[in-house]
């Protein structure tokens, strides 16, 4: 249908008079992928999407798209389109009209633009309700016209921004779906602002974590997952346990982390230097109840919290210098020996679970 | 009793209820009642005695209760009477005109030009501040600025822009329609101003990356999402000079007439009933006109 086109960001900045909202990033989104801008709220991520867009101006840096460097384009030239947060559908036109707005600006005379905006309503299975106003729709379909109103311009990038946070929880996974089939069918670049990991890792073909304006990682969500670059990456993910310590012992590629006031700990890790401070990264789900098989890859502490979720049980441990360490145990094995409140019980993972943050990547 | 807990409450609550039991019905019109009654006595009896006097008839003293229609035969069959309708409303639909125009643009200024709250609000409240004068005063102080001797002359003969004072700035239909239009801009200023500021502004980032240039925004996004504002200062502005007899009166010189005034003349003549019947035509009227507005635009949104 159209044309992908790839994305560099070259060491963008954007001020907001003695604020930086970004700090010279620099991103390649390569051409007809799926880029999700990963990050709490106030990291940068959305003035970025909207440098992207042209709604912003660039404080210093430049952006590419495909061939042409667009850093001081409008919007409408850049081969962009936008889906705004709340949809921004225009309150006083009828879903044709809405659609067809941008033909409207270039002068496509009314028959011609009415009978594309009717293909695409028909491509959003929207075209039913053609005549009615935006007010008139429901969350989800509100959220198709704004899709077709920003396809309908052929974009080679597609710019959405948080373009699910105003659904329920039951049509926010629906709509992702349909998103994903959408990106897959049209080939076009997509570039998702969104604050929800799990969004983030259903969707996206590249996520960029995003903190304080810079970006901490950018990477596959399988690497971001299972190699995360930085504690503020692992805990922004969920599902992971940094121990924060410093480098007590190192050699022959192993490393032994000491906790202040507990344990010692022991990672395949690169190159650190004696006493730096170093993290290691433990996966909840990869965590177990049992003696460790080598000293420093388990401890022993004593249960916080139990919480059942269905199937699996959610075990919080305190020890060993570590608050609120995280186990997720599968139900039957947990049933199998389950444990109370307060009880005492060693937890253990294996060597090749241990990650050094910051090291290099695997895959 | 330091602490009740929230069955006590309850039962102590009931137990009032209990006391002043009344049928559900009467309670609501009870409730709808005090302003029921103000309406009714400074509003609808008002306009029925309007009504009534207008179907009387009068000599010279006094008038006398009857069922005649002499009174809308004379207004409605006098030429004079159709000549000062028709003045009227070239007045309102100049100031009306005028006054949109002015309007939008101030307060297009005000929501999107002025970057802070604060100086929106400091901006705004500018506009109000000749409305701490009476409308009397605003309108004679012009006077002095328009008068065959007043600034705009002087300074224009002094500079030797023209040998003689001009004529119409003053006590001419060009003077009724400048009081006017300073008089009431403000009631089209305010409603344009609220419907504006309602404006999402994604709603304009939209329209700019659908391709949307400067001038097409504001004939396709703005000014259609004003026109409830729009409908309602017009409303203000259309209602206000129908019937205005003071400016007129002053500001004319005598030389124009307007509906209201040609009833004050009727009333210090104690033509009462021929008044009261002038009275209802301009109701009827103006009732019309607004009517019209509210078909075109649906307000309701902004209430």
């Amino acid at each position: 249908m159209s044309k992908a086109a790839e994305i560099d960001i070259a060491s963008v900045s954007k001020i907001y008079g003695s604020t930086t909202a970004v700090q010279s990033i620099s991103l390649k989104i390569p051409a007809g992928s799926y880029c999700c801008l990963l990050g709490p709220s106030g990291c940068g991520k959305t003035s970025t999407l909207r440098m992207i867009a042209g709604h912003e101006t660039i404080s210093s840096g430049d952006i590419r798209l495909g061939n042409t460097v667009v850093t001081d384009l409008p919007p409408a030239r850049r081969g962009t389109a936008m889906m705004f947060q709340s949809y921004a559908l225009f309150p006083h036109l009828d879903l044709v009209d809405n659609v067809a707005f941008s033909l409207k600006m270039k002068g496509v005379d009314r028959d011609q633009r009415r009978a594309k905006a009717l293909d695409m309503l028909r491509l959003m299975q929207l075209e039913a309700y053609a005549t009615r106003r935006p007010a008139q729709l429901s969350g989800g379909q509100q959220q198709r016209v704004a899709l077709a109103r920003a396809l309908i311009t052929d974009p080679e990038a597609l710019l959405l921004d948080e373009p699910l946070s105003a659904l329920d929880p039951f049509l926010k996974i629906r709509m992702r779906a349909e998103l994903k089939k959408l990106q897959t069918s049209l080939g076009i670049t997509f570039v998702h602002v969104t604050h929800s990991q799990e969004e983030a890792m259903a969707l996206a073909d590249l996520i960029v974590v995003m903190n304080d304006g810079r970006i901490e990682q950018a990477a596959h969500p399988r690497i971001v997952f299972e190699r995360p670059a930085t504690p503020f990456v692992a805990r922004f993910m969920g599902d992971h346990n940094v121990i924060s310590g410093r480098v007590i012992e190192h050699k022959a590629e192993r490393l032994l982390l000491g906790v202040p006031g507990g344990g010692e700990f022991l990672a395949d890790g690169g190159a650190q230097t004696l006493r730096d401070a170093a993290d290691i990264v433990i996966r909840t789900d990869r965590v177990r109840i049992g003696q460790p098989a080598e000293l420093g890859l388990g401890f022993t502490g004593s249960v916080t919290n139990i919480e059942y979720r269905g199937s699996s049980v959610k075990l919080s441990v305190n020890g060993a210098g570590i608050e609120d360490f995280t186990a997720i145990l599968g139900d039957t094995e947990y049933f199998a020996h389950p444990v109370k409140v307060g009880e005492a019980i060693p937890l253990a993972w294996e060597r090749q679970d241990a990650i050094v943050l910051g090291s290099p990547k695997r895959h | 009793m330091a602490t009740m807990t929230s069955s006590e409450t309850e039962k102590i609550e009931s137990t009032g209820a209990k006391s002043l039991r009344l049928p559900s019905g009467l309670i609501s019109y009870l409730q709808a009642a005090p302003l029921a009654a103000i309406l009714g006595a400074f509003l609808l009896v008002p306009i029925l005695m309007i009504a009534v006097v207008s179907f009387w008839d009068y000599d010279f003293a006094r008038m006398y209760p009857d069922f005649v229609t002499f009174n809308y035969a004379e207004t409605l069959g006098s030429w004079v009477t159709w000549k000062i309708y028709l003045n009227t409303l070239k007045f309102a639909l100049l100031v009306w005109a005028i006054t949109l125009f002015v309007g939008f643009w101030v307060a297009y200024f005000l929501a999107f030009h002025i970057r802070t709250s604060a100086m929106q609000m400091v901006l705004f409240l500018v506009c109000t501040v000749p409305f701490l004068t009476s409308n009397i005063i605003r309108m004679i102080s012009w006077i002095p600025v328009l008068g065959r001797n007043g600034l705009v002359n002087t300074t224009l003969i002094d500079a030797g822009i023209i040998p003689q004072p001009i004529e119409w700035l003053l006590y001419s239909d060009f003077a009724v329609v400048l009081a006017m239009v300073h008089l009431y801009a403000l009631f089209m200023v305010t409603p344009i101003f609220n419907t504006l500021m309602r404006i999402d502004h994604s709603l304009i980032e939209a329209a700019r990356d659908a391709g949307a240039s400067g001038w097409q925004v504001l004939v396709n996004i703005i000014i259609p999402l004003a026109k409830p504002g729009m409908a309602i200062g017009t409303i203000f502005v259309v209602t206000l000079v129908m019937a205005d007899f003071s400016t007129v009166q002053v500001m004319s010189g005598g030389q124009s007439a307007s509906i209201a005034l040609m009833m004050r003349n009727q009333m210090s003549l104690l033509q009462y009933p021929a008044a009261a019947a002038n009275a209802v035509v301009l109701l009827v009227l103006v009732l019309l006109m607004v009517a019209g507005i509210l078909r075109i635009v649906d307000i309701r949104k902004e209430l």
